[in-house]
């Protein structure tokens, strides 16, 4: 009985966000499920009907290699971003309180700084008379003719350079309410700081390192303004091609059955860890003090 | 021949914080020793430098005629039991107690053969498959002490690990820590603020006090002829008399002097001479009362004296009487002790005497008695008492 009404409670409390993520996102993104199936009109409105022309459409020879270079981009941003942040955030949490707050602080400054306008910062540093590749030709690391811009290391050194904050954050805020006496324990046990690092502190920040993986990866996958700016031809997203379908073809339907797609390669991944994460939960019960 | 652990001239400094002093210190193989002393007295410190997590900035550490001070914590023969106990939250108790053997790549049928062992020993085979989360705070104890023995270590190290449980569980505790220590035989460093903890279980105690170790000794001498002021003050409960050396009446009996009261004889075991300045430390306990005045041979100290307080502790109680500028607590097993079965009550003119063999005399020197002397006298013997009564 009592059971019930905390039941009920809970309902009635999650209700109002219930809805408003009804209203907000699950019904547009149906709506976009939808359109895929609907004839596109010659005013770039949307025809009546259904149909499957889009689907036909979408097996476009063009596709299968952006849509593989956008999931390889995402990947390896995403592992880059990882890899970078972890040390970071164990070194932010390690400091005293006085400069962990001067480096969240670094950490934060690019987004007082408009995300387009740091974009083309990278143009203007990656361009042939800029900065990085003068550089670089003075050092002789780099060929004179060759071109830092317009190619998909350019966009996936502009992407790792994007969402690395994205990744610091959650594994700071993990490695900062990580207990790191556990380190000294493994110490004390015979471990050495690597294997210390490896077998305590990362399973102590999983969560942490989970929703990094999540924060950079989803929006890695939807990048459109990286590659159109750096990239060029030979470096495009999905993004890119969403873009072009309302913007240049203005065909809806096509841009629809993309976006469809992507949002279920969005979603898979994120099921998959939302499912992982609940069997955890469901592994460690509370359980009632014994004597 | 060197002892099979030591600390020679260790120091170690925090900032501006001398956390610990020039400390020696000698450990016997197979000991329970504890060191004992009040939060911030440095035994924590002590203990992390012998775990390795803490380098003293002078002073060696050498365990089993090897010097380790520089050495890492992994590679040192000593493991820990942390206050938090500090378990590992995403493996289950097999998992948490088999870290040190796997870190250590034995093979696989010898860790499983050695965990079995160590759940047995600490009575949990059922538990194995549980998280740290799912068990209670005495089960995380014997999962701690068997995750550290499991490593054979030649010192295991204690860090109050009874601290974070309840009274009934830490008593309960402490006998299976003896019961363990009994049976691996190897050498415990027990790190403690508690005096019941430290006097029920050592060999040997240290007494520690702001950086420095105030006395070393097995508990009954701690206890029975306390080294310093401090010592006297902060094991157990004591009464003390500030004087004067008048007169040395024989080798082994001084006068003192005190305010307010006739010559006062004592125990002369620390070679003092006249007119040194000194406390004169009672135990309670060491004190008797009566109604009239005791018959007294001339190694009795007698002294007229006001009942102005009487607590009633359960299995003692405890009466503050006064004599002059002196409250003097007197502890007596219960209220019905004298011949005539009427109790001594609040107010009663009553007669305290001590042998001369249970004063003893502490010379005034360090700075931290004038803090021990203001302790409101009421305070230390309410913790006394409790624990008098409990144990």
């Amino acid at each position: 009985m009592k059971k019930q009404n905390a039941s009920l409670s809970e309902w009635l409390a999650t209700l109002p966000s219930l809805i408003w993520l009804t209203i907000l996102f699950l019904i547009p993104t149906l709506i976009v499920f939808a359109i895929t199936f609907k004839p596109a009109d010659p005013f770039g409105g949307i025809g009546s009907g259904w149909t499957l022309e889009t689907l036909r459409k979408l097996r476009n020879p063009n596709y299968p290699a952006i849509i593989w270079r956008t999931i390889w981009l995402s990947i390896v941003t995403t592992t880059i971003c990882i890899i970078l942040a972890t040390p970071a955030g164990y070194f932010i949490a390690r400091l005293k309180q006085r400069w962990r707050q001067i480096f969240l602080l670094l950490v934060i400054v690019p987004f007082w700084i408009s995300f387009l306008v740091r974009i083309f910062a990278w143009k203007v540093l990656l361009h042939p008379e800029g900065l990085v590749k003068k550089v670089l030709v003075s050092f002789r690391l780099v060929q004179g003719d060759t071109s830092l811009l317009y190619n998909p290391e350019a966009v996936l050194l502009v992407m790792v350079y994007t969402f690395l904050p994205f990744a610091i954050l959650p594994i700071y805020a993990a490695a900062e309410k990580f207990d790191f006496r556990l380190v000294e324990a493994a110490r004390d046990l015979g471990a050495h700081q690597l294997q210390a690092f490896f077998k305590v502190f990362l399973p102590g920040i999983r969560r942490g390192l989970l929703t990094a993986i999540l924060v950079v990866f989803i929006p890695a996958l939807g990048s459109y303004v990286i590659p159109d700016i750096v990239g060029g031809p030979n470096a495009e997203m999905v993004g890119n091609k969403i873009a072009q379908r309302v913007f240049v073809d203005r065909n809806l339907p096509q841009a629809s059955g993309l976006s469809a797609f992507l949002i279920l390669a969005v979603l898979l991944p994120m099921v998959a860890v939302l499912v992982l994460q609940g069997r955890e939960k469901k592994a460690t019960p509370i359980i009632g003090e014994e004597a | 021949m060197a002892e099979f652990l030591e600390f020679e001239n260790v120091s170690k400094s925090f900032g501006a914080i001398r956390a610990v002093k020039q400390v020696s210190l000698s450990i016997r193989r197979g000991e329970f020793f504890s060191l004992l002393g009040p939060s911030g007295c440095g035994k924590t410190t002590l203990l992390r430098i012998l775990a390795g997590f803490e380098k003293p900035d002078t002073g060696r550490v050498i365990l089993n005629g090897e010097d380790i001070t520089a050495l890492p914590p992994n590679r040192r023969k000593v493991n820990t039991i942390f206050q938090s106990y500090a378990l590992f939250p995403h493996l289950n108790v097999r998992d948490n107690i088999a870290f040190g053997l796997r870190i250590a790549k034995r093979p696989r049928h010898e860790i499983d053969q050695e965990v079995d062992r160590m759940l047995k020993l600490i009575q949990m085979e059922d538990q194995a498959h549980k998280r740290p989360d799912q068990i209670s705070g005495g089960q995380k104890q014997r999962i701690a002490v068997a995750r550290a023995l499991i490593n054979k270590p030649q010192v295991l190290l204690l860090d109050e690990p009874l601290a974070a449980l309840d009274l009934k569980l830490r008593q309960r505790m402490l006998i299976e820590l003896d019961l363990i220590h009994d049976e691996v035989g190897i050498t415990f460093l027990y790190v403690t603020h508690d005096q019941n903890e430290a006097m029920s279980v050592s060999d040997r105690i240290a007494v520690m006090n702001s950086g420095i170790i105030e006395q070393v000794g097995i508990p009954a001498e701690i206890y029975e002829a306390p080294r310093s002021s401090f010592v006297a003050a902060f094991i157990g409960e004591s009464n003390f008399f500030e004087g004067q050396v008048s007169e040395i009446v024989s080798n082994e009996y001084s006068r003192l002097s005190i305010d307010g009261f006739p010559n006062v004889l004592c125990f002369n075991d620390k070679q003092m001479r006249s007119s040194d300045l000194v406390y004169l430390s009672v135990r309670p306990e060491k004190i008797r009362i009566s109604r009239e005045k005791p018959e007294s041979n001339n190694r009795h100290n007698v002294v007229p004296g006001h009942v102005e307080d009487v607590i009633y502790l359960g299995a003692l109680t405890k009466y503050w009487v006064r004599v002059q500028e002196y409250r003097i607590a007197v502890f007596q097993q219960h209220s019905r002790f004298l011949l005539d079965e009427k109790p001594i009550q609040w107010h009663d003119d009553v007669w305290i005497s001590w042998h001369a063999d249970d004063g003893f005399m502490l010379e005034r020197y360090s700075e931290s008695d004038e803090k021990l002397m203001g302790t409101p006298p009421e305070k230390v013997g309410e913790q006394n008492g409790e624990a008098n009564g409990t144990a």
